[in-house]
């Protein structure tokens, strides 16, 4: 079974299926939420602004519509389609954080303090970049 | 060259940026910011805007299938996570005040790493030696399945993997790649947890760590939809196409001309850098 030198480790969070199983379903969805939100806006976006030039040699920044949360989730229920698009990046960059935010939650129902701790510095440390988007 | 011509052509390109990366287990992220910085003349900062958003796809698609397996160390990675999102921060910062010069010359040695890297034998770096006193406080140990069952391992200097990670995390936001290959090192070489064990954890930890950058990123204006988009779906479906065809056998050829890709992408990074030109 196990090598004979080393007494078998303490069985850790990593250890739990139903919990890996959990995660692997959150994953799986965010990504595919985030695609299927960009594969179809893409066309409606292309029907719009596929005529002017695909310019990006200079940095000009996104529009203040294109950058903040709530502006985006505001375009997205208005079907603009880029805002759409921008929407299902932002799905895609929520994912990993609901992602942290289930294993904290996972920490938490076994009572795992340090790992609570570790994993809530981690979801704080994800949204300062988001949500103020000042560093 | 109109939007409607761009989107596609960038998508394919990305495509095959996915499907190599995933067949070679490089990862796709090291080409994509030369691809659009060099192919498609777009600013350095929307294309490792558009870089991150596609690390970000690859590694929560892999990591859906990877932690069910049993190799993923979930203490070790969020341990880990602590550093490297913070080193993400701090290089989301230190992007905003680095001219794109100095970036490209960066992005050129990282690439030219990551060709060396690759052409180094892989193999685990197991010890018998009595894990590291943190490690033993957080239960960091565990098991891995092998063909003889579930085997035990230590882990190793974890200040060392942590301070590792730290820089991987920075370097991640700054240039716009996955980092994995430091990650991998640390953990493997550093921390010495199996080898499997460190690739399936690194790649736990890939989009978390993209993610904290982009989240900055977003809010500065660096993630523009017609760039971003194509990537991300091109990014995907190669990843997910090279993930089916990955037979467990790795073709050592495909390596090679990837690794060979990444010294020209490097090369001509550095180039760029050194003369100005980005």
């Amino acid at each position: 079974m196990s090598a004979p030198q080393l007494p078998p480790p303490v069985p850790n969070a990593g250890d739990d299926d139903a919990m890996d199983a959990l995660v692997g379903r959150l994953l799986r969805a965010g990504v595919l939420t985030a695609g299927a939100l960009v594969v179809v806006a893409i066309p409606f976006f292309l029907a719009r602004y596929g005529v002017l030039p695909a310019d990006f040699r200079v940095f000009r920044g996104e529009t203040h519509n294109l950058r903040d949360v709530s502006e985006i989730m505001r375009g997205a229920l208005r079907l603009d389609s880029a805002a759409v698009m921008q929407f299902g990046v932002l799905v895609l960059i929520a994912t990993p954080i609901a992602r942290v935010a289930l294993t904290l939650v996972a920490f938490l129902v076994r009572k795992d303090r340090a790992f609570v701790l570790l994993s809530a510095v981690v979801l704080v440390i994800l949204l300062v970049g988001l949500v103020s988007g000042r560093i | 060259m109109t939007l409607l011509a761009f989107a596609p052509l960038v998508a394919l390109g990305a495509f095959f940026a996915g499907l190599l990366g995933s067949l070679t287990g490089l990862g796709g992220g090291i080409v994509i910011v030369p691809m659009l910085t060099l192919l498609f003349h777009v600013d350095l900062r929307y294309a490792i805007g558009a870089s991150l958003i596609s690390v970000i796809a690859t590694s929560s698609g892999a990591a859906a299938a990877f932690v069910r397996e049993g190799f993923t160390n979930v203490r070790v990675g969020i341990l880990l996570e602590v550093a490297t999102t913070s080193g993400a921060l701090v290089g989301a910062l230190l992007a905003g005040v680095t001219p794109t010069t100095t970036l490209s010359i960066l992005f050129g040695l990282a690439a030219l790493f990551t060709a060396y890297n690759s052409m180094q034998p892989l193999g685990d770096h197991l010890t018998d030696a009595p894990s590291h006193p943190w490690a033993k406080r957080l239960r960091l140990d565990s098991t891995y399945p092998t063909d003889e069952g579930l085997k035990p391992y230590r882990v190793q200097r974890v200040p060392f993997g942590l301070t590792l990670m730290f820089g991987a995390g920075a370097l991640s936001a700054l240039l716009g790649i996955g980092g994995g290959i430091i990650k991998v090192l640390a953990m493997d070489r550093g921390m010495r947890l199996p080898f499997k064990v460190s690739t399936t954890t690194s790649n736990f930890m890939i989009g978390v760590t993209a993610s904290a950058s982009a989240g900055v990123y977003l809010r500065r204006g660096y993630i523009n939809p017609g760039i971003a988009a194509p990537v991300m779906l091109g990014v995907l479906a190669g990843a997910l196409i090279g993930a089916r065809i990955l037979t467990r056998a790795r073709s050592e050829t495909l390596r090679k001309v990837f690794a060979a890709l990444v010294v020209i992408a490097g090369i001509e990074m550095l180039y760029k850098g050194i003369t100005g030109a980005m």
